[in-house]
């Protein structure tokens, strides 16, 4: 997310830490390349302008304070990171729920936005948090827009509000407000209704779209837009505020390397919050926007809430305490343990999205070993244990060569990798003692699937680069590898 | 010629001036064509008159961008093998749709492959659009393998003699390495059967600089052979396709304007580039 923009911010940065006292002249070229960085960044042109011209005035009336500080560098990034946040919108905006009847979300934006998607991945999001939503498909226009968001619905067991097979055919206008009808008598609490894509200038689509407003008076409009957008999303966006209108933006593709510029020119001209982002393709790749993460990611420090957060909600309370006084406790970290946070990772997403969170995480050192890493091998490494015994799980120095042919056998996978599982877990356990004693997690130290070790330490270090060590076929010269 | 006139055509023949350039340099960036870019071509033109700058900055243009012929390379045994990629809602479905239709129209046997096999209810698009077309589809279930639906269209395609064989894929965020790796994938399958004579990527016009990344990841998976553009409709300029292929080499063969199966057309590098300097 925002990765071109934050890492152009690191190198920025890089260079204004170098030096001890900064001038005027120092303030100017950052500036200079701060500006670069945002137009690359697509951001808008008259965004950009005004908001480096706002940096620099501020920065300059400061600079006599600024001169005070012990760290010069570090003054201006945090006036650039507070204009950021403003920027975003201050404090993130939650969903504003209606007091009677259901709240009614309708979705519009650019074709090819991910509108659909979004709207499976919203409805899904409000079920998780105790909703009741209805999926209405008023998108009538594009060919199978209806199947596709039958599909979703099925999928995350929302139910759906139909009526039309679409594909051309068929009132969008009628289906959205007979869908209101339909939610009171069902009583659900949300309506969130997926509408035709549309460009900016089409005027008839968005007649409809303004049809469909005044038929169901939504209490949330969501222009949804593509964090890849151009400079034309000053444009759009305006054109959508002035047609439809709109009360808070939802950023999608965001797992993409995109530097999402865009974002900040919409808030910034339409004055609406973004409210959420999706990033990726599956259903729970989705959450709230938080102005100050972004703007810390923007800025290269890592968006360590959100990780943090993922994982609270993966790993389930009980389970993480256990593992905690396990690791406290002195008692040893089992295959089991080990195969419980397996699975608590893939809940949280793909390895690759988790890591790219981290700070430090768009250093090239970083992205090239982040790049190197293979969401399969979860998967792989997840089989070898599963074909393990519980006493196998338990006690790995049982696994002798018949048992090792067995899982190996059971899992698909060969014996080497099994051995190479194995090896490298005995590794970690070592690592996890000679750490509770004090020694601090040895970098580049890594657990079997190219796992970092679990409890929440790994979270703060930006040293986990995971790395798959080669390891020696040779016997003797593995176990040398191992006695270092 | 009066005092007036004389100071007019004075006027008129003299240098740019920084707000003749200032006003190109707004142009240009707010057509995502990018600041590099922007800036080299400004750097290039700046001491022409200023009633010629337009015309400079579309010579210096078109000097960026790649040489080869913006046609579709057409296949001189078996049938000619078209594979559409790109990132997810760029209008890969709709452009696959749009030129099997351009060549089913021409009296061509097409054979459509929905290869995307990810995407919810992407196979029931592409076979809408083949039913209102008259084009045959060939798709398999929902989340099976692409490549061996691509493999059955190839060889489909060429045991039944078909002219035209286009499969389109499921769109892919080209940061996902195990993706683009499918794509590789695919393109070796059907190599099996026939050869690829063309892999069309598809750019969104209204993407921002983040566009010449994504060809550069695909290019590194696929052998690319041109882009189509699409989206044009809008209000986009759509600088980021001329910034592409000046990145990459790959010619920009179509532009996609429109929900319309017609609203396709051969890419002109003249036109597009006037339109994006006005």
């Amino acid at each position: 997310m925002f990765d071109s923009l934050s890492s152009k911010f690191s190198d920025l940065f890089g260079s204004l830490r170098r030096k001890g006292r900064i001038t005027p002249e120092d303030i100017e070229s950052t500036c200079q390349e701060l500006r670069r960085a945002l137009l690359e960044a697509d951001v808008a042109l008259s965004v950009t302008e005004a908001f480096v011209e706002k940096i620099e005035s501020r920065s300059l009336e400061r600079l006599p304070e600024i001169r005070q500080s012990t760290n010069q560098s570090e003054e201006i990034y945090s006036i650039i990171n507070q204009e950021l946040i403003a920027i975003l919108g201050g404090q993130g905006r939650r969903i504003r729920y209606a007091k009677t009847g259901p709240t009614i979300i309708m979705l519009a934006g650019l074709q090819g936005s991910g509108k659909t998607t979004l709207a499976g991945k919203l409805a899904r999001f409000l079920k998780e948090e105790g909703n009741t939503p209805l999926l209405v498909a008023a998108d009538l226009q594009r060919p199978n827009a209806v199947t596709q968001l039958q599909v979703l619905a099925e999928s995350i067991s929302v139910p759906i509000f139909a009526p039309e097979a679409g594909n051309g055919v068929g009132d969008p206008v009628k289906v959205a407000s007979s869908a209101i009808t339909y939610a009171k008598e069902k009583v659900h609490n949300v309506v969130i209704v997926d509408t035709a894509g549309r460009l900016g200038i089409d005027s008839e689509l968005m007649q409809q779209a303004s049809s469909i407003r005044d038929a169901i008076n939504p209490n949330e409009i969501l222009f949804v837009v593509d964090a890849m957008m151009g400079q034309d999303a000053l444009t759009t966006s305006l054109a959508f505020l002035e047609g439809v209108g709109f009360d808070g933006v939802v950023l999608t593709k965001l797992d993409g390397d995109a530097k999402a510029g865009a974002a900040l020119s919409i808030v910034e001209v339409t004055g609406k919050p973004i409210l959420f982002t999706s990033s990726g393709e599956k259903l729970t790749d989705f959450d709230y926007f938080y102005p100050e993460r972004m703007a810390s990611r923007i800025l290269g420090l890592g968006d360590i809430a959100t990780l943090a957060e993922q994982a609270k909600r993966a790993l389930d309370g009980d389970s993480a305490k256990r593992l905690e006084e396990k690791f406290v406790s002195g008692k040893d970290f089992t295959l089991e343990d080990f195969l419980e946070q397996l699975g608590a990772m893939k809940k949280m997403g793909s390895m690759t999205k988790l890591l790219g969170m981290l700070p430090g995480a768009n250093s090239a050192a970083m992205k090239k070993q982040i790049d190197s890493i293979d969401d399969n091998e979860l998967v792989r490494t997840q089989a070898i244990v599963q074909s393990m015994t519980p006493s196998e799980r338990r006690d790995p120095k049982i696994l002798n060569g018949s048992r090792r042919a067995r899982i190996a056998l059971g899992s698909g996978r060969s014996v080497t990798e099994v051995n190479s599982l194995v090896d490298r877990f005995s590794a970690a356990q070592k690592a996890m003692k000679q750490m509770r004693s004090g020694g601090g997690l040895p970098a580049g130290m890594a657990l079997p699937g190219g796992m970092s070790l679990p409890t929440a330490a790994p979270m703060n270090s930006p040293k986990i680069a995971p790395k798959k060590k080669s390891r020696s076929g040779n016997p003797a010269k593995r176990a040398a590898q191992e006695g270092r | 010629m009066g005092l007036f006139g004389s100071f007019l055509s004075k006027f008129s023949k003299s240098k740019a001036t920084i707000e003749d350039l200032e006003q190109f340099r707004q142009i240009l960036i707010s057509s995502d064509i990018g600041v590099g870019i922007t800036e080299e071509i400004l750097e290039l033109v700046k001491r022409e008159k200023s009633e010629e700058l337009s015309t400079a900055i579309a010579n210096s243009l078109k000097s960026k961008l790649s040489t080869s012929l913006r046609v579709i390379n057409l296949s001189s045994d078996g049938p000619t093998v078209i594979l559409i990629v790109g990132v997810n809602g760029t209008g890969k479905t709709t452009s696959a749709a749009k030129l099997a239709n351009y060549y089913a129209k021409s009296g061509k046997k097409v054979l459509l492959v929905a290869a995307d096999t990810f995407r919810a209810a992407a196979v029931a698009q592409l076979q809408t659009w083949g039913e209102r077309i008259g084009v045959e589809v060939l798709s398999g279930s929902s989340n099976s393998d692409p490549a061996a639906i691509a493999f059955d269209g190839a060889k489909k395609a060429k045991d039944e003699g078909f002219d035209f064989l286009i499969i389109d894929t499921a769109g892919r965020l080209h940061t996902k390495s195990n993706l683009m790796d499918e794509l590789g994938k695919i393109q070796r399958v059907v190599e099996k059967v026939t050869s690829v004579n063309e892999i069309l990527f598809v750019l969104d016009g209204t993407t921002g600089q983040n566009g010449i990344k994504q060809a550069e990841t695909f290019a590194a998976s696929v052998n690319l052979t041109g882009i189509v553009v699409t989206k044009l409709d809008g209000s986009t300029k759509g600088g980021i396709a001329i910034a592409t292929e000046a990145a990459l080499q790959v010619p920009l063969k179509y532009v996609g304007f429109g929900e319309g199966i017609e609203d396709l057309t051969p890419f002109e590098a003249d036109g597009y580039i006037a339109e994006l300097l006005t």
